[in-house]
């Protein structure tokens, strides 16, 4: 007996249709409720559709509008089933993303009957000193990238004796390849806020704040509609004490993730960093005390009211305790979200959660344009904080993009090094011209015209950067060039000395070639080049060519490869 | 139409000189120099420092986009999916490339950090509505319906 149906309709279902199967279950189906919920994680099923039965659900991936798999969708079919893969069931531990996609985001009741609000209350009966202690023995460090003990912070802002205390909740997620935060924003709205009011209980902050990037509407919209039914239902009133919640925009600057910046933002002004000491929790937004926290922190933070901090701390590592969320995408079969023990190692998550072929794939890159990249003879690495900096990588807000054998690893740091150069505040020269300069230097190696001083230019100049930086923007900016020259030089050497890309990426090192024995000359090539380069006579014409791949994606028997350019 | 009509609802504390940028934007597409001044004097603060606080970030726009903004997600995981081929595409479709707008003002290109649909990489965003898994074809076919829709305007 069906009890209702969902519908994945976060924006990772949305983009891939999630949006006309809502509307053309909602319109046909007549005899139960469709409702929309969040993402459980499994993005690549997408779009997804949940059967809830009297006892059990069922899951069917890649749903059409359509009459046919409406009809098995109805009658709880074998069609689209989806299977949940031992491999990834075995790993995962879902604790903070435990709601995600199994509840109506904007659906305050239905996260209460689901527990929500009970570590609140739990929390509000106990001495905000003691909230601090539990999060303290917890062990739980910032989810953002930096690791800082979350305990301690929110110790140092509980100290204060000013009347204005200001809590902020960091929704900034700007590293390109990370999309966590977003999930549980647009997933479990209440339960970030639940962690936000816990956080101003125990710090007796006045105010709160949550800085979200403007290019996630949904989450805006879902936090918007969870914080107005907070304040309606009065949960923002803690022992008498009414709390002021604000969700601010951001506006498309990537260092503001970066707390120092972050403030001034929220002050209306560029948002450029500053040097701490003072730190924030001294002097942070007008010079009230502040505290930065990140969306994933605070969704930790009713977990472990609710279990405790000893049961909680049992999960993790001596140094990393709890779950992890890990956004997980490139060149892997099952892309998505997934939350896992720390401690796991980075080649359980890559080829036993992702699926990804043994053999083929070349490295990680964990943490953003400010992480490393990490070579496959490395995935046995725990991660936890601890590992993954002696790699030369950082945890980073759990962006984690899998890089297969056919990418170039210096194409990839130089695409890090354009998006940070463009992302540089400018306020350290080190961090304005450095970054720049390793990106011409990047520039000129792909292109087949750099030199073994290039090389060196970039082992010299990166540390520098690091040192002659005020921020994490530039602290961590040279990691992407850093980290592929420790572990693939040899590819660095490769563009340098033979001028010859291995992975026959870079367009400068590589033609076009047409197998004309495998031809049968449908022309379909001919027809499909933009630029013309290709003659009657299915000939490519080397100069005109622009490398776009149009016609090696459209060659009906696959005759048409890159290969090394061919000299003179 | 002056600004001061969306600004209702703003407190003229500077802190809300952002948000106010945000709603301007909303309604009028851009940034025109007539709203950047009427909203410096909303704020009791000179044309110069909104200047400033526009420059710096990267959302707002100085000129009149198109009708449909097309958002290409250049993010780490479009990134090696083919981002580049994606914005090839468009400009074989458009004939504008990153950063402009047609002379029909049908559309505008940008390219953008990351939308957060990285598992459906490579995607775009046209007027915030995300299209992912991205092939030449679709492309075509996206923007060929854009288009006519703007056509039947």
């Amino acid at each position: 007996m069906i009890k209702r149906i969902k519908v994945g309709t976060a924006s990772c279902g949305i983009a891939a249709g999630a949006d006309e199967v809502y509307d053309y279950l909602s319109k046909n189906v007549t005899d139960h409720d469709v409702v929309e919920v969040g993402c459980i994680g499994h993005c690549y099923a997408e779009p997804l559709v949940e059967v809830e039965t009297e006892d059990r659900s069922y899951f069917f991936e890649n749903v059409e509008p359509t009459e046919e798999d409406l009809k098995n969708i109805l009658d709880v079919g074998e069609e689209k089933r989806l299977t949940f893969r031992k491999e990834r069931k075995d790993k995962e531990l879902l604790k903070v993303s435990r709601l995600a996609g199994r509840i109506v985001p904007t659906s305050l009741q239905e996260y209460k009957e689901n527990g929500g609000y009970q570590a609140l209350e739990k929390a509000l009966e106990m001495d905000p000193d003691n909230v601090v202690e539990e999060v303290k023995n917890s062990g739980l460090r910032g989810r953002g990238g930096g690791g800082f003990p979350t305990g301690i912070k929110w110790g140092l802002l509980a100290a204060k004796e000013d009347e204005t205390k200001i809590l902020i909740c960091n929704a900034d997620e700007g590293d390109p390849g990370a999309f966590m935060d977003k999930s549980l924003m647009e997933c479990v709205p209440h339960q970030v806020m639940e962690g936000m009011l816990i956080a101003a209980h125990a710090t007796g902050a006045s105010e709160v704040f949550i800085y979200v990037r403007a290019e996630y509407p949904r989450a805006i919209e879902h936090l918007t509609t969870a914080i107005d039914q907070i304040i309606e239902n009065k949960i923002n009133v803690l022992n008498g004490k009414e709390i002021g919640i604000q969700v601010k925009e951001g506006a498309g600057a990537f260092v503001c993730g970066e707390e120092t910046a972050m403030i001034h933002s929220l002050e209306g002004k560029r948002g450029m960093p500053r040097f701490r000491p003072p730190y924030p929790t001294d002097d942070g937004y007008k010079g009230h005390p502040t505290v930065i926290n990140n969306v994933e922190s605070y969704a930790n933070v009713p977990v472990i009211i609710s279990e405790g901090a000893d049961e909680y701390s049992k999960v993790g590592t001596e140094g990393s305790k709890g779950t992890k969320l890990f956004a997980l995408a490139g060149d892997l079969e099952y892309t998505g979200i997934v939350e896992v023990p720390m401690g796991i190692t980075i080649g359980e998550i890559v080829y036993d959660i992702g699926g990804a072929e043994k053999g083929s794939v070349k490295a990680v890159q964990i943490g953003g344009p400010s992480g490393g990249c990490i070579p496959a003879k490395h995935f046995d690495t725990p991660v936890d904080y601890d590992s993954l900096n002696s790699l030369g990588a950082i945890m980073g807000s759990g962006g984690l993009i899998v890089i297969g054998n056919n990418r170039c690893m210096v194409e990839t740091a130089r695409y890090f090094l354009d998006f940070t150069a463009r992302e540089s505040c400018g306020k350290c020269t080190f961090c304005r011209v450095g970054n720049m300069r390793l990106l011409e230097t990047l520039e000129r190696i792909t292109k087949g015209n750099g030199t073994q001083a290039d090389i060196d230019l970039l082992e010299d100049l990166g540390p520098k950067i690091v040192d002659g930086s005020l921020c994490g923007l530039g602290q961590t900016a040279p990691n992407p060039v850093l980290s592929t020259l420790r572990f693939f030089k040899d590819e660095y050497k490769a563009h340098v000395e033979d001028k010859v890309c291995p992975a026959l990426v870079c367009n400068d090192l590589v033609e076009i070639e047409i197998d004309h024995d495998t031809c049968i000359e449908c022309m379909a090539c001919v027809k499909t080049c933009p630029v013309d380069a290709i003659s009657d006579d299915i000939e490519v014409d080397v100069d005109t060519c622009t490398r776009c791949n149009s016609c090696i994606e459209v060659c009906p028997v696959d005759a048409i490869s890159r290969i090394p350019l061919r000299g003179e | 139409m002056p600004v001061a009509t969306y600004l209702k609802e703003i407190d003229k504390d500077s802190s809300n000189l952002i948000k106010a940028l945000q709603t301007v934007q909303k309604h009028e597409g851009f940034i025109s120099d007539e709203n950047l001044k009427e909203l410096a004097e909303y704020f009791s603060m000179p044309p110069v420092e909104v200047e400033g606080v526009v420059s710096f970030y990267a959302q707002f726009k100085r000129s009149k986009p198109g009708q449909f903004i097309i958002s290409v997600c250049d993010g780490t995981a479009c990134h090696i999916k083919g981002s580049d081929l994606v914005k090839n595409w468009i400009t074989e479709e458009t004939g504008i490339e990153s950063g402009e707008t047609d002379d029909e003002g049908v559309f505008s290109v940008e390219t953008v950090a990351c939308l957060g649909c990285c598992s459906l990489a490579p995607v775009m965003a046209v007027n915030g509505k995300v299209h992912g898994n991205l092939s030449r074809k679709k492309v075509q076919k996206t923007l060929r319906q854009y288009r006519e829709e703007a056509h039947n305007d």
